[in-house]
């Protein structure tokens, strides 16, 4: 129907099912070989890892000529107006409607085949599908880098590798998935290395109930996977994305079926991208390495829900009736919703810094999901790419402290403060993220948020904007407090050079093996505090290092600065999360993700309205920004700084704040809920009343059949074998049977068949009886 | 229907070669172990050769007809013959028992359970070979019968004599309760044989035939093939032979029953019962899909209740098979490839899971999950298998257990035409939550038992040593990783569940066109 579709697609197009090949091929070689290698496997990860970043940047730089190809109207080498287009000056805003859709470059082969039905493997590559692509290599190489120097000498180097290069292999299988058998393929994948990366310190039992605790909460959501797709098969036939899509937008399909497989499938989002009731899983995940947080559980893989909403769009699209007029909520928006405020509310009591982020990140998630339920597609699109930087950047921040600052302990009142002087580079790449994850304006996450919360409002979602706008004064606030706890103040414990676990951890850093066995304390919280405490501090280390000085020489030659493998990815990220927001940056009428990512209103996608941006509408969000800090300053400042202040201990004294907060601490009881009600209604109560079935009921009348039968037997034999059979029928017909016995004579010399047929005779009439004594 | 009787010697030579083991073996005298041993190994490999030449033998393209066909009298007073034949349903679990046989043996060579006698053991083993590979060739109703009940009896010795401490108990009720079942089945055959004109037992011709059974009676004759293969499956209500039998049985008798005997049932019920009577299979459907699905759950809930390890396992079993009914019950080609596959993967994995199981218990001699923890700091490499083979079952994709489990799940959701959509598509649903409990307890079970720090009991200088009484010392030095016997024992599993899981169309191929053309009649 175009004329592009008959042309080459360009070699890194056609060829980006290399991208997850490679690092699964790596994952492969290290697994195998990975021990006798110099570096230990590492340099292979490393090395696929870029060569799948090169090979993502090729389709990037050639799906974007293709796009211009077709739009072409702006006539300039497509190249020049790369990543940093804005420099050029003002691009004219994309027009809507008049564009032809971008065909995707789909290529499938068959797997395999079952009663007709062909299951493929293949590529989508789209606007989305690239940019997650550039996204998870660069992240992952990123991530990788980092990791080198950050578990050195950890007991299981080669398969943290291993499992980072396969997780990363299965993200990208996931995000160029030509078909959803493929996507379920990458999604468990992921789970899998999930559950891998958050037990890797497995000796200690609450990591590896940690990963125990992900794998299963994120499997509950996976029934509505497998559950979706099935649905989508049986009803249109196919697994193809496209297809499904295309079918989706068709209105003679039946709204029914849409609305049930979105409502299983986004089951399965609610799962894996942490929403609200499912989010419970990824704060307990930080219990993994902390570049496998910042990786797996913050910009990658969580994002993964949120990446199925994006990739079926139409079907939820439709089946939740998103474009429809005073329809002021759905499903994903109303999820979305409660995720952002929930989750936020609960990074504020966190004192484990990680904690915070964790609840941060479930928090953005909840932002891109309310985004895409209230059909701003392209920013929730857009808030996946920039939260993606600055939040990784987060994560490392705080392994690049815990590592050289803290002594591997994550609390932030406990064992960090004053780290600005210390520590100028990770406090500077915090700040600038932490600026960014704010949406303050001119950093890259006020591009994003923003416009999420405008076309929120924009679309009719009023609630939504509103509840967007809470988060945004929520988020400044927790992150306020995170900072100033880290970075302010004056240091505490670890950071103030008070090594109070070595005494402890000593003996066990020389075996390498921790036995660390923590009584459970009564206080709950306290509890969940020192698992995570007492795991990273036994297991960071690992024996490799018991003081600092062999931490490796801090970079630019900063005292107390973390080793320059720490700092490097730290810059990148950081300048990162200043930049990446002009990609798409709408005051500035950039909106190269519009162009490039979007696709076009056409069979295969609807058509997705924007609002038009304007300083007078971002402005609320500004002030509520701004105030937020504000507020949170002052409170911190009064609570945790230097002067007595009424405030300190206050939640000791208020009853009704003491009960918010306990209630905030317990993460809204919902953990009580699932592991004491649900988890223990099933694996106790139920199960055991089902067992307890299975061993009287069933086998009791199995059981009873047999004791029936033997007591029938013990009757038989001594009424009528005993005494009617042998003494009647045997010894009379003993007689008759020397009789007989010549009669029967030419059956037992004669044929073999003969005498089968006789046996077959006796084992029918043993069946009959058989029956009849069973019965 | 069309056969092909090329080289028809060729299925006779693979069922009965491991017989003659057995004569050679009945002339060696009892204390000759090594030699046992050996020759049953030989003979088990022997036995793989045949095997993997029929393999090679087998025309992929004509999978759906019956090959190495071979038809002669037998009891020619009832009209029953010796039909053998081989096609693309029976050919993967006809070779997987050969496989199996053959690295039960090697298993063997160093892991003879007590009370010892090789001899005895290896040779029940090459006898239920012979059962096995016998029912999957089988051709003719009462052929069939015979293997199936040839296969019993080894069984039956293997639980009683090897297993342990209620091996009699377990014996005796797992042999009871397939009696029960085979008398019933055998009921069903002979009024199948009334109900045609008393012309043959020849599967292909009932299968011609048994369309014109009327259909009330059909109901009644399938009901009783169900019982007797359902018994064996196990299906629930009919399972509670099955957690008794893998537990108390050794090892060995553990990986084949899982790995074959359970596929009896199922394959009967692909074999014989839905295609000679489809009529009746579309009754029976709904009721199989419900129990399939029930079996699901109760399974998993069994699992969750257990403290036993090899028990969990055997539990687990129960759910699985009911992905594989729930395929089968929908009667549509998807389905029963799922089904099929299934089997085979099943076979695969939980064999494998019944290997760690018995190797765990070998070197702890205790099965107790709450006394087991840190297992991949005592035994890395079994630690790690054991873990491959826990994401295996609870169907991690790009593992075989996931391509019997996501297309049954498929099926479900589009069943045979004339079956209540509405039914199957709930049964869709609750099948799915049946992976979320196998997750659930295959991972709580591997949380307990592999990760942490070993149990002080044995760590060999833990407080245990010192109070424990000196024949219990060698216990604690008994705790070493993977030794080769394992190793070579194990590692074609591995290697197939990885591969099937990766290239499903290795087995879908062979499976797909016999099963399509059998499925024909439920499109119509």
């Amino acid at each position: 129907m175009l004329a592009h579709e008959h042309e080459a697609a360009g070699w890194f197009l056609e060829h980006a099912w290399l991208i997850p090949v490679i690092p699964a091929v790596a994952f492969a070689i290290i697994i195998g070989f990975g021990k006798k290698l110099p570096m230990k496997g590492s340099e292979i990860g490393i090395a696929s890892m870029l060569a799948s970043l090169v090979l993502a940047v090729g389709t990037t730089w050639q799906w974007i000529q293709r796009v211009d190809a077709v739009h072409g109207s702006e006539g300039e080498g497509a190249l020049a107006r790369g990543v940093f287009g804005f420099a050029r000056g003002l691009v004219p805003r994309a027009a809507e409607g008049g564009e032809p859709y971008v065909e995707p470059v789909i290529r499938s082969w068959t797997w395999w085949q079952s009663g007709g039905i062909e299951f493929g493997l293949g590529q989508h590559i789209d606007g989305l599908a690239v940019m997650l692509l550039l996204l998870v290599t660069f992240i992952s190489t990123l991530v990788q880098v980092f990791s080198l120097e950050y578990v050195r000498g950890d007991r299981r180097y080669t398969h943290f590798f291993a499992s980072l290069t396969l997780f990363s292999a299965g993200m990208l299988a996931m995000v160029l998935a030509e078909n959803t058998v493929q996507l379920i393929l990458g999604w468990e994948i992921m789970g899998l290395c999930s559950f891998m990366l958050i037990g890797h310190w497995w000796e200690e039992q609450a990591n590896s109930r940690a990963a125990l605790k992900a794998f299963f909460t994120v499997r509950v959501g996976d029934m509505g996977l497998l559950v979706g797709v099935a649905i989508l098969f049986g009803a249109f036939g196919t697994f193809s994305i496209q297809e499904t899509s295309r079918i989706a937008m068709d209105p003679a399909t039946s709204q029914t079926v849409l609305l049930w497989a979105a409502v299983a499938l986004f089951i399965a989002c609610i799962g894996k991208s942490g929403q609200f009731p499912l989010h419970t899983w990824l704060p307990d995940a930080m219990a993994g390495p902390t570049p496998v947080s910042s990786l797996l559980h913050s910009s990658t893989m969580v994002v993964a829900g949120v990446f199925l909403v994006a990739r079926l769009y139409p079907v939820f699209y439709n089946g939740f009736d998103i474009a429809q007029n005073g329809n002021s909520a759905n499903l994903i928006a109303i999820i979305g919703g409660i995720t952002i405020v929930i989750a936020a509310g609960l990074a504020f009591v966190q004192n484990d810094i990680k904690k915070v982020l964790a609840y941060s990140t479930v928090s953005q998630l909840g932002y891109m999901m309310m985004g895409l339920g209230v059909g701003a597609w392209t920013p929730a699109v857009f808030h996946i790419f920039t939260h993606a930087f600055f939040k990784c950047c987060l994560f490392l921040c705080a392994g690049s402290i815990s590592h050289t600052a803290s002594h591997h302990s994550f609390d932030m009142k406990k064992d960090m403060g004053g780290l600005l002087r210390r520590m100028p580079i990770t406090a500077g790449a915090w700040m600038v993220s932490t600026l960014a994850l704010c949406g303050v304006p001119f950093f890259s996450g006020f591009f994003s948020k923003d416009e999420i919360i405008d076309n929120a409002d924009h679309n009719g979602y009023k609630v939504f904007f509103i509840v967007g706008l809470i988060g945004a004064f929520m988020t400044t606030a927790y992150m306020t407090r995170a900072t100033y706890l880290t970075f302010f103040g004056k240091p505490r414990g670890a950071a103030a050079g008070e090594h109070h676990h070595d005494e402890a951890h000593a003996e066990e850093h020389e075996l390498g093996l921790a036995t660390v066995g923590h009584d459970e304390p009564a206080d709950h919280t306290s509890h969940h505090e020192h698992e995570a405490h007492a795991a990273h501090g036994a297991h960071d280390a690992h024996g490799a290092h018991d003081d600092h000085a062999s931490h490796g020489k801090p970079a630019f030659g900063i005292v107390g600065e973390s080793p320059i493998l720490l700092v490097f990815p730290l810059i990148v990220l950081g300048f990162l999360a200043v930049v990446s927001g002009y990609i798409n940056a709408a005051p500035f009428h950039i909106e190269k993700f519009l162009e490039w990512v979007e696709p076009r209103a056409s069979e295969f996608a609807p058509a997705i309205d924007h609002a038009t941006f304007s300083w007078a509408k971002a402005m609320p969000s500004i002030v509520l920004v701004a105030l937020g800090f504000v507020f949170s300053l002052l409170i911190c400042k009064a609570v945790f700084g230097e002067a007595d202040s009424k405030l300190k201990g206050l939640t000791q004294r208020s009853k009704v704040l003491g009960a918010g907060h306990r209630f905030l601490v317990n993460k809204y009881y919902l953990d009580d809920l699932y592991e004491k009600v649900i988890v223990h209604g099933v694996a106790h109560p139920i199960a055991q009343a089902a067992y307890w079935i299975n061993q009287n009921v069933l086998d009791g009348i199995v059981n009873a059949f047999g004791k029936g039968g033997r007591r029938t037997g013990e009757w038989v034999y001594k009424y009528v074998d005993q005494g009617a059979i042998d003494g009647l029928a045997v010894n009379g017909s003993g007689k008759a049977a020397r009789g007989t016995g010549g009669a029967l004579r030419p059956l037992q010399s004669g044929k073999v068949n003969q005498y089968g047929a006789l046996l077959f005779g006796a084992a029918a009439i043993g069946a009959l009886v058989l029956v009849i004594v069973n019965i | 229907m069309d056969v092909i009787s090329d080289q028809n010697w060729l299925l006779s030579l693979g069922t009965f070669l491991p017989l003659a083991g057995v004569l050679v073996m009945l002339l060696i005298p009892k204390r000759e172990e090594l030699l046992h041993k050996q020759v049953a190994l030989v003979t088990a490999l022997g036995t793989l050769g045949v095997g993997i030449y029929t393999l090679t033998q087998f025309d992929y393209d004509k999978a759906e007809q019956l090959q190495f066909y071979a038809n002669t009298e037998w009891i020619s007073v009832i009209k029953s013959g010796y039909t053998i034949g081989l096609d693309g349903i029976s050919l993967p679990l006809y070779f997987l028992s050969m496989v199996i046989t053959v690295l039960v043996m090697i298993y063997s060579w160093d892991h003879i359970p007590s009370p010892g006698n090789p001899k005895a053991f290896l040779i029940l083993m090459l006898v239920l070979q012979t059962g096995m590979a016998g029912t999957f060739i089988a051709q003719d109703l009462i052929l069939f019968f015979v293997f199936f009940e040839v296969v019993l009896l080894p069984m039956y010795f293997m639980i009683g004599v090897w297993g342990g401490e209620q091996r009699q108990y377990a014996s005796l009720k797992f042999f009871l309760y397939t009696m029960f079942g085979s008398a019933l089945m055998l009921v069903a055959f002979l009024a199948l044989f009334y109900q045609t004109d008393s012309v043959s037992f020849s599967i292909p011709y009932l299968i011609e035939q048994g369309i014109n059974i009327d259909e009330d009676v059909a109901v009644w004759i399938f009901a009783g093939m169900f019982i007797g293969f359902a018994v064996k499956v196990p299906m629930f209500p009919f399972h509670t032979w099955l957690p008794d039998a893998h537990t108390q049985a050794p090892t060995q008798g553990s990986v084949i029953l899982a790995a074959i005997l359970l596929k009896l049932g199922t394959y009967g019920f692909v074999r014989i019962a839905i295609p000679i009577l489809p009529q009746a299979a579309v009754k029976w459907a709904p009721v199989i899909g419900v129990l399939a699905v029930i079996g699901i759950i109760y399974g998993a809930l069994g699992c969750l209740a257990q403290k036993d390890m090899k028990r969990l396992i055997a539990f687990s079993s129960v759910a699985h098979m009911g992905f594989v009914m729930l395929g089968i019950s929908t009667l549509t080609a998807t389905g029963i490839n799922a089904a099929m596959f299934g089997m085979v993967a099943h076979g695969l994995i939980t064999g494998m899971l019944f290997f760690c199981a018995g190797s765990i218990k070998e070197r702890y001699h205790t099965l107790e999950i709450s006394r087991l923890s840190g297992l991949l700091i005592q035994m890395p490499k079994l630690g790690w298998i054991l873990g491959f083979c826990a994401m295996a079952s609870l169907g991690l994709p790009g593992l075989a257990g996931f391509w019997g489990e996501f297309p049954a799940i498929l099926s479900a959701y589009n069943p045979a035409p004339a079956l209540s959509e509405p039914l199957f598509r709930v049964l869709m649903v609750i099948a799915a939550l049946g992976t979320v409990l196998a997750a659930a307890y295959l991972l709580w079970l591997y949380q307990r038992t592999a990760f942490g720090e070993p149990n002080p009991e044995f760590t060999g200088h833990g407080h245990a040593h010192a109070v424990g009484a000196a024949g219990n010392d060698e216990h604690h030095d008994d705790i070493h990783d993977v030794n080769v016997f394992e190793w070579i024992a194990w590692t074609p599993l591995l290697i197939a569940i990885v591969v099937f899981g990766v290239y499903p169309q290795l087995m879908f191929k062979v499976m797909d066109p016999a099963v399509t053309q059998l499925v024909e009649v439920f499109n119509k």
